[in-house]
């Protein structure tokens, strides 16, 4: 006696919905990070708009050209994802892991400007720490949120180019899905800075 | 012409390269199946079973064995709140357990009170209902209904399971914390919460624990509803219960992370010295804060009952999906209205979005927010009437079997009446002047969720435990807790809408005791407080009944009371130890097929194949309902 | 070739492969997804392009009000690229539509209530 154990549409998709279990599951793992960043922004829109006084991004010393540094930088990484999904697909699997780790270098790029910033800001005089104002209570809170995603998905990089590589052989399709659904994650990561950089700085 | 030509694979005609695929899929479950099949052969060893399992089964019974311990633990707390509000400055040496830095000699002191206040809101809620209604329930009875070998990623399923445990265990140990567990409410307002003593951080960390659970917990649910659906399960077809653990999912999907943003900024609040829910200027025991200011205390109200108004329906849905099953079922007869009681679920999900601020009335909210607020409440208790109206509609012209989840299921639905009704003057702006922050809310909520919920979870237990155990629990027993507890829990919860109407405040540390207007209903505390202990006394009978029956209840067949979903049609009682089915049934008609006119049997399983349905095959199921029927 | 395979398996496992479509997002044909690596480079030159104005425009210190409007415009246009193309939400199914509509609605409701709490005050 067989028993059905296997969990279905776990590599293809369902025909009406079109999607494979673990698309879906992201995309609503996504839509609760619209949630959780929303009443972050929520939060900045009720202090910034009840406060006598709200300063500009430059007038706290925020450094412009770096963040617009990190901004091209995690753009690119969002290219270095899709055509390393694109790569795996066409069976470019040199290439494509390159593409994966050249993501990963970008991740550990953009982490390595944010500390010299947040190192910026602490030894300034006098230093400049989230007990300072609200200013920077919600610069270093948004951002310093965001760098935990950034660091998620670093680790989700380095896993799929280092030890969870071996699916491809086993599970092409499988390994291929994933990287789309890190992907996801890391494009989404991106946008919330594509909104961060302009509000916390530019603003 | 290469492309257009096709392969037929199983029924269909594919192009070559789908063709290949659907070959390979085909391959990849099969090689899947020998792997699970050496399993069988192969046991996973103790561990793997019993404790980090991945099987739903095995995870709903972990989240519900917990959530009844932390019911079992919430309950104590306000037990010991009850003798201080009814005896107040009264020594009690159980009190004793509190320590003498909580209770010197047997007296409460205030900071005490507020801590079992605190904690008995946040366990009741974050750690006994929604795990046992949703972790529990959902996880246990959703992939069975809806014909799936399992939850669409069991690993994540074991995770939420662990997280929640953590989080439990985390506010547990808050309780050792220097200066005691969190005491400024389940709410948690500012600014008194961001100067509480530490245990309000531990708090917070194991709310932001909790939160990943159910986060966890409700993509699963949502996909597994979404994906894992056997063939001819259409949505229109799903059990009600399962529609209320569709839209509960979709609550706690999009609510809770808000909440979890706010905890991180209380978190910075308290531990970076930001100051975002502390205005400027703040006094606190006569010195001005030395923070920075400009922040805003309501801020945190808003993010607070942005999750905690949705988590209301949380508490509720799969209540009424319990319900609806079990009366479905004991009065043999289809739901009356299914579709209209779906639509209504779907919207009520989607309203409990938009009422938040009825929570906030009195914080100085203008006039057009208010209206706003108060009409949006106002129209969410349209679905809620719809539902509750259809489930007494359903008991028109049925033949009740009054047992014991029946009587659970009956008393739900004028306990719920009441909760749900009394809620009307409260989300009225003008009434709730005089109504906000006094007993009545207490009695308000407390009507909802205790022998609301609560009794749809006993309802839940009584009916499903043949389906976990195999065994029936004692009818005689399981009777008595019945009269005792719906007795004694009107004892203690119908005082306090007097109490409230009367003025009498909440979080009194002495019920009232000292204030001149509460003095006529202040006899009501020891009453109260009696029915309380007698409710504690009521539930004896159950927790016999319960591991009483594990090992010697009687034994019964498959499905025993008759019903007409997969969970109990399609499975064995218990279930298989892996993967549920020996082959995923496939659905043919609706959930409720009861005394269907010029039917053999009095029910038509939901995958069983009549005569009037040619089909073709499993001609040998109608058999085994007409067996059943006889047995 | 494909054929011989199909009528090899299809008896034994008929019920599954019944149930299997190829997931339809994967258009796997080499010609359509080097078309894909083009478009994905266009939107990273559009991307970049949109950053710099940004910034430029920042480095003209508008009113509060008139900057606002600029950068988050740009944000938005961003924003459509990265999940119109890099997210290929432009290609993607209703459903996923349908959870992002109601995310975006309370994502609004959330982002209005604190906020017209503040501006509809008792005693303003």
């Amino acid at each position: 006696m067989t028993v059905e154990l296997e969990i279905p549409y776990n590599v293809h998709a369902r025909p009406e919905t079109g999607l494979y279990n673990a698309k879906l599951g992201v995309w609503l793992f996504l839509a609760s990070e619209v949630m959780l960043f929303g009443a972050l922004f929520s939060s900045l829109i009720l202090i910034r708009t009840s406060a006598e006084h709200w300063p500009r991004g430059w007038e706290e010393g925020l450094n412009i050209p770096l963040a617009t540094l990190n901004t091209f930088i995690l753009i690119a990484s969002s290219v270095t994802v899709v055509l390393a999904w694109a790569n795996f697909r066409l069976g470019n699997v040199k290439r494509g892991r390159l593409l994966l780790l050249a993501t990963l270098a970008c991740g550990f790029g953009f982490m390595i400007i944010k500390t010299i910033e947040y190192y910026a800001k602490f030894t300034a005089v006098p230093p400049h720490l989230p007990s300072t104002s609200n200013f920077f209570a919600l610069y270093f809170t948004m951002t310093g949120l965001h760098g935990l995603h950034v660091l998620g998905g670093m680790i989700l990089f380095a896993y799929l180019s280092g030890p969870g590589f071996k699916m491809w052989e086993k599970e092409p399709e499988r390994y291929v899905n994933r990287i789309e659904v890190v992907g996801l994650y890391w494009h989404f990561v991106d946008l919330v800075w594509i909104f961060l950089f302009p509000t916390l700085y530019l603003l | 012409m290469a492309e257009k030509r096709q392969v037929r694979v199983g029924r269909e005609w594919l192009a070559p390269r789908d063709a290949e695929k659907a070959l390979r899929e085909a391959i990849r479950v099969q090689k899947e199946q020998e792997r699970h099949h050496q399993l069988e052969h192969h046991p996973l060893g103790f561990w793997r079973t019993y404790v980090f399992s991945t099987d739903h089964k095995w995870i709903g019974l972990q989240y519900g064995f917990t959530a009844l311990c932390f019911l079992l633990f919430g309950f104590s707390l306000m037990l010991l709140m009850r003798l201080q509000l009814g005896w107040p400055g009264h020594a009690f040496s159980i009190m004793k357990v509190l320590g003498e830095t909580r209770a010197p000699g047997g007296n409460l002191l205030p900071e005490a009170y507020n801590q079992l206040g605190a904690m008995h809101g946040t366990i009741m809620v974050f750690l006994a209902i929604v795990p046992l209604a949703v972790g529990a329930f959902g996880n246990y009875l959703v992939p069975l209904q809806i014909g799936a070998p399992d939850m669409a990623f069991p690993k994540l399923n074991m995770a939420s399971y662990w997280c929640y445990l953590s989080g439990g265990l985390v506010m547990l140990a808050s309780f050792a914390a220097p200066g005691g567990t969190a005491q400024s409410g389940w709410t948690s307002y500012p600014p008194l919460s961001v100067i509480a003593s530490q245990g309000q951080t531990w708090w917070l960390f194991g709310m932001i624990l909790l939160i990943t659970s159910s986060l966890l917990g409700s993509v699963n649910f949502i996909v597994t509803i979404i994906q894992l659906r056997t063939k001819g399960m259409t949505f229109m077809r799903l059990p009600f219960f399962v529609w209320a653990q569709f839209v509960t999912s979709f609550l706690l999907l999009l609510a809770f992370p808000p909440l979890e943003a706010a905890g991180v900024l209380q978190l910075m609040d308290r531990l970076a010295g930001t100051s975002f829910f502390l205005p400027s200027g703040l006094v606190v025991s006569g010195t001005r804060l030395m923070n920075a200011g400009g922040g805003n205390p309501l801020l945190w109200q808003h993010l607070f009952w942005f999750l905690a108004h949705p988590e209301v329906y949380v508490l509720i849905l799969p209540a009424m999906g319990i319900v609806a099953e079990v009366i479905a079922n004991n009065t043999r007869k289809p739901l009356w209205g299914y579709k209209s009681m779906v639509f209504a679920t779907v919207f009520l999900g989607f309203m409990s979005f938009v009422v938040w601020a009825h929570h906030m009335f009195l914080t100085g909210m203008g006039t057009a927010i208010s209206a706003f607020f108060q009409t949006t409440t106002m129209i969410i208790s349209i679905p809620s009437v719809i539902i509750l109206s259809s489930l007494f509609l359903s008991l028109w012209g049925g033949s009740i079997r009054f047992n014991t989840p029946m009587l659970f299921a009956l008393a739900f639905l004028p306990m719920f009446g009441i909760g749900g009704l009394t809620g009307l003057p409260l989300g009225l702006a003008a009434a709730d002047i005089h109504l906000h922050d006094t007993y009545y809310v207490i009695g308000h909520f407390h009507y909802v969720v205790a022998p609301g919920t609560i009794f749809a979870m006993f309802a839940g237990i009584y009916y499903w435990f043949p389906k976990i155990t195999g065994r029936k629990m004692s009818e005689r027993l399981g009777k008595l807790h019945f009269w005792m507890s719906l007795i004694f829990i009107n004892g203690v919860f119908f005082p306090m809408f007097i109490q409230g109407l009367a003025g009498v405040s909440r979080r009194l540390y002495d019920g009232g005791a000292q204030y001149a207007h509460a003095q006529p209903v202040l006899k009501t505390n020891v009453f109260m407080s009696v029915s309380a202990w007698l409710l504690l006394i009521g539930q004896v009978p159950f927790i016999i009944n319960f591991f009483k029956s594990i090992k010697w209840g009687e034994l019964v067949d498959s499905n025993p009371w008759q019903a007409t979903t997969l969970d109990w049609a399609a499975t064995t009682s218990p279930p298989l130890a892996h993967g549920n089915f020996e082959h995923l049934p496939v659905v043919r008609r609706g959930p409720y097929e009861y005394s269907v006119p010029g039917s053999e049997t009095d029910f038509i399983p939901q995958h069983a194949v009549t005569g009037e349905e040619p089909q073709g095959g499993g001609g040998m199921l109608v058999q085994s309902a007409v067996a059943q029927k006889e047995a | 070739m494909s054929e011989h395979i199909a009528s090899e398996h299809v008896s034994a496992e008929e019920a599954i492969a019944d149930s299997v479509v190829p997931n339809p997002m994967h258009h796997n044909d080499p010609e359509h997804i080097r078309k894909e690596i083009r478009v994905y480079l266009t939107v990273f030159g559009s991307l970049a392009v949109l950053t710099i104005a940004t910034v430029a425009v920042s480095y003209l210190h508008l009113d509060v009000r008139w900057a606002i409007l600029v950068a988050l415009s740009i944000a938005c246009v961003k924003g459509f690229l990265v999940a119109g193309y890099f997210m290929h939400m432009l290609s993607e199914k209703k459903l996923i539509y349908a959870v992002l509509a109601l995310t975006v609605f309370f994502f609004a409701m959330l982002l209005w209530g604190p906020w017209g709490h503040h501006y509809d005050t008792f005693g303003r």
